[in-house]
C-alpha cells in the first residue's frame, strides 16, 4: 500500500513536470539544432565573403576592398556565437584552431613593417613570408610553395614546428590579408592595406598574384572547414551524436561547461585580462580590423543563446526551444532569473565596448592602452561581469545536480566512499 | 567547478592531512598483474583529463580546477606563449628580451608543453635544447660555497652557466651547438640489433672569445610539463625515505637526493626539478628560465641583462626593460606567479589501454625487471591549503625524484650540486607515450639521443644495468609488451 502511494506521487510529479519542463534529451536536441543553425550561418556568410573577395581580385579598387572587409565582419558575427560550443564539445575544441587560431605571427604570411623586427629568431618562420617566397626552409627541409594550395596552407604551414602562432589559415589570416598590420599601437586606427596590394597589373609591393591567391585559398579553406563542422551537427552528425548518446546529464553538463569555460578562462582571461595587464594591442583578438568589440560581444551573446535556447539567424528569423534555462526554472526559478540577469549584465558591459568603438570612435586597442584609466575600467567592468556570470553558471549547475557527473568513468565518483 | 567535486570527495572522505607514510598500503607495489589497479587509469588523480588525444593533450588545466582559477591558468598560458621583445619598446609590460637569449617565449622551447628535441641537422635551430656550462672550482672560496650548497656550479667565467645561441639586434650570440653522432649497435638475446647514436658536442661561432679550458658542457632538452605541481606536492619524507646513497640494502640501486640552494627560502632544499634535480620548486625553476633562457628579469633574478656575465660588457650596458611601475622588473611578480600557476597545473592525460592484457603483461615485466626500483609508480600527495588541485591525490608518476648513476655512456661529466657527472634524476614517465602525438617525434633522454623507447632503455647503465640486461634477454614479444605498457602511461 505504502509503495503504491509513493509511486503514484512520483508519477504525478513526473507528469506535472512533463507539461512544463522539457526532457534533457529535448534540451540537448535543441542545443544541437542551434549549433547547426549558427554554423550554417557562419558557412553562408563565409561564402558571401568569398564572393566579395573574387570581386576584389577581379577589380582591386578601394570600394571592393571595403566590401570584402564588411563581409568579413558580417561573417564573424555568427561564428563568434558558436564559440559557446567549443569547450563542452571535444569535436569542436579539436577543430577550432583550424579556423580561429590566434594570435598569429603575421610575418609568416606576408610583408610586415620593419618595426616588426627581423632579429635572428628561434621561430624561423616569424618572417618567412609565404607570399614572397616560392621556397621555404622547414626544419632543414625545403618546402615547395610555388603553388598556394589548401594542402600547403592547412597541412604543411599551419602551426609549423608546433608553434601555435604560426597561423596560416582561418579568420585571422584572412583578416590580416584584408586589413594588413595595425601600426597605430594604442592610438586610433586599424590596419590600412591598400587595395593595390591585390592588383596584379599594377603591383607596388610585389607578389600581388600570390597575395590574391593566398586570400582566395584561405577563404575557400574556411568554407570547407565550416561545411565540415556544420555536418557534424546535422541529424547523423558526430557532434550531435556524441551529446545524445549515453547519459543525457553529460550532454546538459556540456552546455554549462562551454558557457563557463568561455566566460572565464578564454574570454575574460586570455582574451581580455592578459591584454589589459600588458596594455598591448597585439593581445587584441581582432587586432588588424579593430573588430574586437564585436567579437567579444558575440561571444557573450552566444553564451546567453545556449542557455536560453534562443538564436536570431542572419536572415532575421528567430529560433527558440527547450533550453537549459527551462531545466533550471523547473527546480528553482530564482536561480534561473539570477543567471539571466547576470548574462544580460555582461551583454550590457560588452555593449559599452561596442559603443565606445562604433559611436565614440575609441576602439578596443585604445581602451587597453597604458594610462587610459577610463578605458581600462570599461574592460575591467566587462571582465568582472563575466566573473559574476560564471558564479551564476556554477549555481545553476549545482541546482541541476550536475556537479558530480562531469567525471564520468572515474572510479572515484562511481564509488565516492572508496579510500582509493 | 563540476570536476572539483571529485577532489572534494577525496578529501572529505578521508579527512587526512599531510599524509606521508600513513597510506603505505595504497602506494605499495602491486603483485597482481591479472587486472589493472584501481585508479591507475588516472595518473594525476582528479587532475587528470580524458579529453581527445591530439596535439593539445598536454595543454589542459587540472580537471578539478574551479572556473575561477581557470582564468588564472589561461592568463598564465597567455604569458607562457607571449613573445617578449627587446627594450625599449612601446609595450613596457613585456619588453626586456635578452640581450642574450635561447628563446623569445616559454612556449618556444616547451613546444605544446611537451618535449624538446635536438636540432634536425645543421639548418635546424636548437631552440628546444641548450647547453649548460660550468668549470670546476678554482679556489677555496668556490669550494666552500659548493660545500655549503650555496651554489651548485661555478659558472664559465665569460659565458656563465648556459650558452645562449641568440641575441637581440646589435649583440652577438654566444655560440652555436654542433652535434655529431656516431652509431653503434647492441645485440639483443633474440638476435635483433638496436642501433644507438652517441652524440659529441662542440660549440662554434663563439661570440665572446674562447671558453675556459676546463669548461664542462651538459646538453639538455625540455621535458614535458605535465604533472609538475603534483611532483611538487609529494611529501619530502616520501622522497628522502627512498634514498639509499651508500646502497645499504645492497640492491645495486643507490638513489641520492640533491640539495640545492633555494633563492626563495635562502637555504639548501631538496631538489625536485631539472635533469639533475637542480631546482627545488616550480617557482624557482620558472624564474630561472625567465632569466637564463629569455634574459627577462624577475623577482629572484632582478638583473635586466639576464645571464650576461660581467665580462660581457656591452650586454650589461644594453637598455633594460625594467620598469618602475612593474617592481623595477621586466616580468614582475604578478606575471611570474601566473606562469608558475600555469606550469603547476598542466593535466596528466588519462592512460590509454591500461586494461589491455598485453599492456598488463608489459607492466608485469616492468616490475619484474626492477624498473620500479627507480621509476617508483605511485604516491599520495600532501594536502596543501593553497594548492587544492594537487592536494591529497593518488598519483602515478613512475619516478623516485632521486639521482642515480646511469653509467659512463650517458654521463655529461658535469657535476651539479650533489649530482656527479654520471648521475641523473629518474624522469617521470607519465605521458611519455604521447610525445609522438604532441611533438611529432620520439626523442628521449636528457639530450634526445634515443630515437625511440627501446633505444632509451638500452642507454640505461650503471645502477640500471641489471634492468637493461633483463630487457636484452627478453623475447621480442615480451619487449613489445613492455614498450606497450610504457606507451600506455
Amino acid at each position: 500500500m505504502k509503495n503504491i502511494a509513493s509511486s503514484m506521487i512520483t508519477g504525478l510529479c513526473l507528469s506535472t513536470q512533463a507539461l512544463a519542463t522539457p526532457t534533457e534529451q529535448e534540451v540537448i536536441g535543441h542545443y544541437a539544432d542551434l549549433a547547426q543553425a549558427m554554423y550554417e550561418d557562419s558557412l553562408i556568410t563565409a561564402k558571401q565573403l568569398l564572393k566579395t573577395i573574387d570581386t576584389l581580385i577581379a577589380a582591386p579598387i578601394d570600394d571592393n576592398l571595403k566590401a570584402a572587409r564588411t563581409a568579413w565582419k558580417k561573417a564573424r558575427a555568427p561564428y563568434q556565437q558558436t564559440e559557446a560550443y567549443r569547450f563542452g564539445n571535444a569535436i569542436v575544441d579539436d577543430w577550432e584552431g583550424r579556423v580561429n587560431a590566434w594570435p598569429l605571427d603575421e610575418g609568416l604570411i606576408d610583408y610586415v613593417a620593419v618595426s616588426y623586427g627581423d632579429e635572428s629568431d628561434e621561430n624561423y618562420y616569424y618572417t618567412a613570408n609565404i607570399i614572397a617566397n616560392e621556397q621555404l626552409m622547414l626544419s632543414g627541409r625545403i618546402i615547395d610553395a610555388t603553388n598556394i594550395t589548401k594542402e600547403l596552407l592547412s597541412e604543411t604551414l599551419h602551426e609549423i614546428d608546433e608553434v601555435e602562432t604560426n597561423v596560416a589559415t582561418g579568420y585571422h589570416a584572412i583578416e590580416f590579408l584584408l586589413w594588413g598590420q595595425d601600426l597605430n599601437g594604442t592610438g586610433p586606427g586599424a590596419g590600412d592595406r591598400p587595395a593595390s596590394d591585390f592588383d596584379t597589373q599594377n603591383c607596388k609591393v610585389g607578389n600581388c598574384d600570390r597575395r590574391a591567391a593566398y586570400l582566395k585559398v584561405a577563404t575557400e579553406l574556411l568554407i570547407d572547414e565550416l561545411a565540415w563542422i556544420t555536418k557534424q551537427w546535422t541529424e547523423n552528425g558526430e557532434a550531435r551524436h556524441a551529446l545524445l548518446q549515453g547519459n543525457t546529464k553529460l550532454g546538459i553538463a556540456a552546455i554549462f561547461t562551454g558557457m563557463g569555460s568561455l566566460s572565464y578562462g578564454e574570454l575574460a582571461g586570455e582574451r581580455m585580462k592578459l591584454g589589459l595587464m600588458v596594455h598591448d594591442p597585439e593581445e587584441e583578438h581582432d587586432c588588424f580590423s579593430d573588430n574586437t568589440h564585436w567579437s567579444h560581444y558575440y561571444d557573450a551573446l552566444g553564451i546567453k543563446n545556449v542557455y536560453t535556447g534562443t538564436y536570431t539567424r542572419i536572415d532575421g528569423s528567430k529560433m527558440s526551444g527547450p533550453s537549459a534555462a527551462d531545466l533550471v526554472t523547473a527546480i528553482d526559478a530564482s536561480i534561473d532569473k539570477q543567471l539571466r540577469e547576470l548574462l544580460d549584465a555582461t551583454l550590457a558591459k560588452m555593449q559599452i565596448l561596442v559603443d565606445s568603438a562604433e559611436i565614440e570612435g575609441i576602439a578596443y586597442d585604445q581602451l587597453i592602452g597604458g594610462g587610459n584609466e577610463v578605458g581600462n575600467a570599461k574592460i575591467m567592468a566587462a571582465i568582472n561581469a563575466l566573473l559574476a556570470q560564471t558564479k551564476g553558471i556554477e549555481k545553476a549547475v549545482s541546482t541541476l545536480g550536475l556537479d558530480s557527473i562531469a567525471f564520468e568513468g572515474s572510479d572515484s565518483l562511481d564509488n565516492p566512499g572508496a579510500i582509493f | 567547478m563540476m570536476k572539483s567535486l571529485c577532489h572534494i570527495i577525496f578529501i572529505s572522505t578521508l579527512g587526512l592531512a599531510n599524509v606521508s607514510h600513513a597510506s603505505g598500503h595504497v602506494t605499495a607495489l602491486t603483485n597482481d598483474f591479472s587486472k589493472a589497479e584501481k585508479y591507475e587509469l588516472f595518473p594525476g588523480g582528479a587532475t587528470s583529463h580524458t579529453k581527445l588525444i591530439n596535439k593539445d593533450v598536454f595543454s589542459h588545466p587540472s580537471t578539478n580546477m574551479s572556473f575561477e582559477r581557470k582564468m588564472d591558468f589561461e592568463v598564465g598560458n597567455g604569458f607562457f606563449k607571449r613573445l617578449w621583445v627587446s627594450a625599449p619598446s612601446s609595450t613596457q609590460a613585456t619588453d626586456g628580451l635578452g640581450p642574450l637569449f635561447n628563446a623569445r617565449a616559454c612556449q618556444r622551447c616547451h613546444i605544446k608543453d611537451g618535449r624538446g628535441h635536438p636540432p634536425n641537422g645543421p639548418n635546424d635551430s636548437a631552440v628546444s635544447m641548450f647547453l649548460r656550462l660550468s668549470i670546476p672550482p678554482q679556489n677555496e672560496k668556490q669550494k666552500r660555497l659548493l660545500n655549503e650548497r650555496r651554489i651548485s656550479v661555478i659558472p664559465e667565467p665569460t659565458y656563465g652557466t648556459q650558452l645562449q645561441d641568440f641575441a637581440i639586434q646589435g649583440h652577438k650570440a654566444e655560440g652555436r651547438i654542433v652535434i655529431n653522432y656516431e652509431e653503434f649497435g647492441i645485440k639483443l638475446a633474440d638476435g635483433d640489433i638496436v642501433r644507438l647514436r652517441k652524440p659529441n658536442y662542440a660549440i662554434t661561432n663563439l661570440g665572446y672569445g674562447s671558453l675556459h679550458p676546463q669548461t664542462m658542457i651538459s646538453p639538455r632538452v625540455t621535458p614535458q610539463m605535465i604533472g609538475l605541481g603534483l611532483l611538487d606536492a609529494i611529501h619530502e619524507k616520501d622522497i628522502l625515505s627512498q634514498a639509499d646513497p651508500k646502497d645499504i640494502d645492497g640492491d645495486g640501486i643507490s638513489g641520492k637526493a640533491n640539495m640545492v640552494w633555494s633563492a626563495l627560502h635562502k637555504k639548501p632544499m631538496l631538489g625536485r626539478f631539472g635533469w639533475k634535480v637542480g631546482s627545488p620548486s616550480i617557482e624557482e625553476q620558472s624564474q630561472a628560465a625567465f632569466s637564463g633562457d629569455m634574459g627577462i628579469s624577475v623577482p629572484l633574478h632582478p638583473s635586466g641583462a639576464g645571464e650576461c656575465t660581467d665580462k660581457q660588457i656591452e650586454c650589461q650596458e644594453a637598455p633594460s626593460g625594467n620598469s618602475p611601475q612593474y617592481e623595477n622588473l621586466e616580468a614582475h611578480s604578478a606575471v611570474t606567479d601566473l606562469v608558475s600557476f600555469y606550469s603547476s597545473n598542466l593535466s596528466v592525460p588519462a592512460r590509454r589501454n591500461h586494461t589491455d592484457p598485453e599492456v598488463l603483461s608489459g607492466k608485469k615485466l616492468f616490475y619484474q625487471s626492477g624498473c620500479v626500483g627507480c621509476h617508483r609508480p605511485k604516491y599520495i600527495t600532501q594536502t596543501l591549503p593553497d594548492k587544492p588541485e594537487q592536494s591529497h591525490q593518488l598519483i602515478w608518476p613512475y619516478t623516485d625524484l632521486l639521482l642515480h648513476d646511469m653509467g659512463i655512456g650517458l654521463a655529461d661529466n658535469r657535476p651539479e650540486g650533489l649530482a656527479n657527472g654520471r648521475e641523473w634524476r629518474t624522469p617521470p614517465l607519465w605521458g611519455i607515450g604521447l610525445i609522438p602525438v604532441v611533438n611529432g617525434h620520439s626523442y628521449y633522454l636528457h639530450d634526445g639521443r634515443a630515437r625511440n623507447l627501446l633505444e632509451a632503455i638500452m642507454w640505461h647503465d650503471g645502477e640500471a644495468r641489471q634492468s637493461r640486461d633483463a630487457v636484452i634477454r627478453m623475447s621480442r614479444q615480451e619487449r613489445d609488451h613492455l614498450i606497450r605498457f610504457i606507451e600506455s602511461l
